[in-house]
């Protein structure tokens, strides 16, 4: 029983760093109707940013927050007009596989111009362990989960409680008349992949320290943010983050209790089962569908 | 009509009479893109005509192999195996549409991407049946009427025979009115539905004839190769695909021969530029789409549109003069 509520922990603080990516996800899905099939990397680039920051002798609170700042402009102002402006109007396929190439391009561009080793990252919090009532936990996994929780409920107060964010829902629900209400749309969608930048910025700071920087690291994260979005409920926010948690502790649980070789298995079929039973997602609402 | 049966007989030309002179490499990259042809003919098929988003066509190419390799291994002739595996193929392809009856789009791109998954897993974990990361080694090259296609020459002109077969039977069945009702399904379901189109039946059979097509292409690859694994058949194979599909032009008949092109030969082509090859061809993958979002062989459709509205424009604008005179 205690293995259980460890691995429980310990799967509760990988699934929130999976929910920031998911979240991300479905944000730009909701502002954009962009799926992002180049997620992972865009936690990958900011994890290198980062290291190469330290490199120059920077402390890390700074390379985040320069970090966060080259992100916001080229993960976010960058990626939306230069890629998704152009696509949108011309539906779903080209985007998908323009991003799919930014993926291999960015995953290879990192290998070939940076290095293909695992690269070090500074450890955010002490070596430290607790015990509660048997059970231990790592600082880390107690960090790692307040942090990321923060920043999810940061953003959905974000978007349900200021104007801004509201003009952001509204964009998202309905464009053409958040237009005739006078809401900038193309700010708004621009302040949607700005926080997807900061929240992948985030993510990196939280992953990386465990999985250490990579140029293939995106890639599984990648999957798991989908299938977090998924389970969730592609059309919510607060989907994402119960979608990653989920994902965190199914594979944590299924890897200890199952079988290690079938442990991706578990998240898939969660994740099946929730795309034939409920495909709006546990949390999503129902779209119907337009002749 | 004329000018596309010229283009059909100089292509087949091109492809009969430049092997011969290729290094053995070469007659390798030249099957494997036919191999790739045919698996995305099938896919163009599901996801081109029909508009049924599929992300798990690498799941059917990988069935097709390991169902040849295991019955060639169990000493059960190719020719025995090659049929097997079509039918296997079908059968799962019409498992797989099932989903899509009740998902769309990107509901259904993930479903079909977890199937992919799933059944990489079986692959790589069920050693007694895959033989696990070890794979499937020696996989034999089969012989036609007694006629050995063991030379890599030989074995290039017997897929590129099959290739053939299967576009005829594939154009065909285009031009049918079952082509007509895979075009109204993907767009606008509800209204192909409300003219009698039976849409359950078609969502089915696009899945089904693209598997069919998969397993072919996976039938032909495990002897071409000789050695199969896992990897090949994972979901990164299936999202190329799908690039292949969009890149070429999805809905055009001959679509998947140049994006199987792109995907296949481009990367060989741009070795030269060594660790940045795939940078290059992903980021020449991101320009392209850019450039043409419909992809490749919407250029000629480009073109017209252009003369189409400068056309237009001239005859407005002589109009514009005409009234101007008059008054």
């Amino acid at each position: 029983m205690v293995d259980f509520f460890q691995l429980l922990f310990s799967g509760l603080a990988t699934g929130s760093i999976y929910a920031l990516a998911a979240l991300g996800f479905t944000l730009l899905w909701q502002a954009s109707g962009t799926i992002n099939f180049a997620q992972g990397e865009f936690v990958m680039l900011p994890a290198f940013a980062m290291v190469g920051f330290l490199a120059w002798g920077a402390p890390l609170s700074v390379s985040f927050v320069l970090t966060c700042i080259v992100s916001i402009a080229v993960l976010g102002w960058c990626f939306k007009r230069g890629l998704i402006d152009p696509l949108y109007r011309h539906g779903m396929m080209p985007i998908v596989v323009a991003t799919i190439g930014l993926a291999i391009a960015m995953r290879s561009g990192v290998r070939a111009g940076y290095s293909a080793e695992a690269h070090p990252f500074p450890a955010l919090f002490a070596d430290k362990l607790f015990k509660v009532a048997g059970v231990t936990v790592t600082l880390a996994d107690i960090g790692t989960l307040v942090i990321a929780l923060a920043l999810v409920f940061a953003t959905q107060m974000f978007i349900t409680k200021t104007v801004t964010g509201r003009a952001m829902q509204a964009v998202a629900q309905n464009t053409e008349s958040a237009t005739v209400l006078g809401i900038d749309v193309p700010k708004m969608v621009f302040y949607t992949f700005a926080i997807n930048a900061v929240l992948a910025c985030t993510a990196a700071l939280l992953v990386t320290p465990v999985y250490l920087a990579k140029f293939d690291m995106g890639e599984s994260l990648g999957t798991k943010a989908f299938f977090a979005a998924i389970i969730g409920g592609f059309n919510n926010s607060r989907g994402a983050l119960l979608g990653g948690l989920i994902v965190g502790v199914a594979e944590n649980l299924s890897a200890a209790y199952i079988s290690p070789t079938y442990k991706d298995a578990v998240a898939l079929v969660l994740f099946m089962a929730v795309i034939l039973f409920k495909p709006q997602g546990l949390l999503g609402k129902k779209v119907e569908r337009k002749v | 009509m004329k000018k596309s049966t010229l283009l059909l007989i100089a292509a087949t030309i091109f492809m009969l009479a430049v092997p011969p002179f290729l290094k053995n490499y070469g007659i390798y990259l030249f099957t494997y893109w036919l191999v790739f042809i045919l698996a995305t003919m099938g896919l163009n098929l599901t996801v081109g005509y029909a508009g049924q988003k599929s992300l798990g066509h690498a799941a059917f190419f990988g069935i097709g192999a390991y169902t040849v390799a295991i019955l060639m291994k169990a000493g059960i002739s190719f020719w025995i195996g090659l049929p097997l595996a079509m039918l296997g193929c079908f059968a799962i392809g019409i498992a797989v549409g099932f989903p899509a009856l009740r998902v769309q789009a990107i509901y259904l791109a993930f479903a079909t991407l977890g199937f992919n998954t799933a059944v990489w897993l079986v692959m790589r974990n069920e050693e007694w049946l895959t033989g696990g990361t070890f794979g499937i080694n020696n996989i034999a090259r089969p012989s036609l009427f007694g006629f050995s296609l063991e030379k890599n020459l030989h074995y290039y002109y017997f897929v590129f025979a099959v290739t053939l077969i299967f576009a005829y039977i594939l154009h065909r069945l285009l031009s049918s009115p079952w082509g007509k009702a895979f075009t109204a399904l993907r767009d606008n379901p509800i209204r192909a539905e409300s003219l009698g189109v039976r849409i359950q039946s078609y969502t089915l059979l696009s899945f089904a004839i693209g598997a069919v097509y998969a397993g072919v292409a996976g039938a032909l690859f495990a002897p071409l190769v000789g050695f199969i694994e896992p990897a090949p058949f994972a979901v990164s194979t299936s999202i190329m695909m799908y690039l292949m599909v969009v890149v070429g032009g999805p809905g055009y008949f001959l679509g998947p021969v140049v994006g199987s092109a792109v995907g296949v030969l481009l990367p060989e082509w741009l070795r030269f530029a060594q660790a940045w090859y795939l940078f290059v061809f992903g980021t020449a993958v991101v320009l392209l789409m850019l450039w043409l979002p419909d992809g490749l062989l919407s250029i000629p459709d480009r073109i017209r549109a252009k003369k189409l509205a400068r056309v237009e424009a001239q005859a407005r604008s002589d109009a514009a003069a005409k009234i101007g005179g008059a008054a």
